[in-house]
C-alpha cells in the first residue's frame, strides 16, 4: 500500500527546485513537445533530458506518450495526481460536513444537559 | 494501490482522513467531540441530517429530501449547485440502522449499482470515532467515480502550480 498525502507533495516540490525542469513544464505550456526537441531547447543530451522527463512525469506534473519512436510529453496530471486530487476535494467536503456535524453534537449535548437539569429540578 | 489525504489539524479541530484503502474502497475517519448516541442520532434522524450533509460553504442546497431511516427503509435527497443546471438526486435502501454503532446504505443513482456505504461509531471517553467506509462494486466503479468528478479542478490545481512556480522562480 502506498500513501502519498506528504510524500506526493515532496514528490512535486522537489521535481519544481530544478531550473530547467520549471523551464520544461514552461515550455510544454506552450504546446506538447518531444524529448528530442526538449533536449534540443535546453542543450542537454537525450539522456538527460530524459531523466529530468521522468522526474515530471512521477510528481504527476507531466505526462508523456509514445507514438512510433517519438515520446511526446505534455502537462497534465496523472492519474495518481488526479485521485490525490480528488481525495482531497473529497476530504474537504467531510471536513466541512463534520464541522457542521460538530455543532449538532453540541446543541444536542446542551439541550440534555438543559433537559437534566430541569428534571432535577 | 492507495491514497490518503489528511487534514491540518493546527485550526484545532479533529482531523478528517480520506484514504483510498483498496481498488474498490474508500475510508472517511473523524473524531467527533460527543457520546455516540447523540452522533449517531445526528446520522439517523433526517432533520438533523440534512443540516450538516449538504454543507453551505460548498454551495450546495438541498432541494428535497425524503428518509425513512430504518432497516429497509428508502431515502432520497435532492441537491442543487449554482454549476449545475439540473439538481443531483442520489436515493437507497438502509440495509442496517443499528442504534447507536452501525448504519448500512446503498447508493443506487448511479446506472449500474453504486457504492455500499457503512458508517460505524466508536465511542471512547466521551468521544466518538466516526468511521465512514465506501465500497464500490468495482475497481472501474470507483476510478470512474474519480475520473467523472475531477476534471473540475484542474484550473485550479494548475493555478497553484503556476504561483508556486512564480515564487519558486523569484527566489532563484
Amino acid at each position: 500500500m502506498v500513501q502519498f498525502s506528504t510524500s506526493q507533495l515532496d514528490i512535486s516540490f522537489s521535481a519544481l527546485s530544478d531550473a530547467t525542469r520549471r523551464g520544461v513544464l514552461e515550455q510544454l505550456g506552450r504546446g506538447d513537445a518531444s524529448i528530442t526537441a526538449l533536449a534540443d531547447r535546453f542543450h542537454m543530451t537525450l539522456t538527460g533530458m530524459k531523466k529530468h522527463v521522468g522526474v515530471l512525469e512521477q510528481a504527476g506534473l507531466v505526462t508523456t506518450e509514445k507514438v512510433g519512436r517519438v515520446r511526446t510529453c505534455k502537462l497534465g496530471l496523472s492519474r495518481l495526481a488526479e485521485e490525490t486530487a480528488w481525495i482531497e476535494d473529497y476530504r474537504r467536503l467531510w471536513a466541512a460536513r463534520f464541522d457542521a456535524l460538530d455543532q449538532i453534537v453540541e446543541t444536542l449535548k446542551q439541550k440534555e444537559t438543559d433537559d437534566g437539569r430541569s428534571q432535577s429540578e | 494501490m492507495a491514497a490518503a489525504s489528511q487534514s491540518d489539524s493546527a485550526a484545532g479541530k479533529p482531523a478528517t482522513t480520506v484514504e483510498r484503502t483498496s481498488d474498490r474502497e474508500l475510508v472517511v475517519t473523524r473524531t467527533v467531540n460527543g457520546p455516540a448516541r447523540l452522533v449517531f442520532e445526528a446520522f439517523a434522524k433526517p432533520e438533523l441530517f440534512q443540516q450538516w450533509w449538504t454543507p453551505a460553504s460548498f454551495g450546495i442546497t438541498v432541494i428535497s429530501y425524503e428518509a425513512d431511516i430504518r432497516t429497509g427503509g428508502f431515502y432520497r435527497l435532492e441537491m442543487g449547485h449554482p454549476a449545475m443546471e439540473q439538481p443531483m438526486a442520489f436515493f437507497g435502501r438502509y440495509l442496517e440502522v443499528t442504534p447507536p454503532s452501525r448504519m448500512v446504505w446503498t447508493n443506487d443513482e448511479g446506472d449500474d449499482g453504486g457504492a455500499i456505504t457503512t458508517v460505524t461509531f466508536e465511542e471512547k471517553d466521551g468521544a466518538t470515532l466516526v468511521i465512514v467506509h465506501e465500497l464500490y462494486p468495482s475497481k472501474e466503479a470507483l476510478d470512474g467515480a474519480i475520473a467523472s468528478e475531477s476534471t473540475g479542478a484542474w484550473p485550479e490545481q494548475f493555478e497553484a502550480l503556476d504561483q508556486l512556480i512564480i515564487s519558486l522562480d523569484a527566489e532563484a
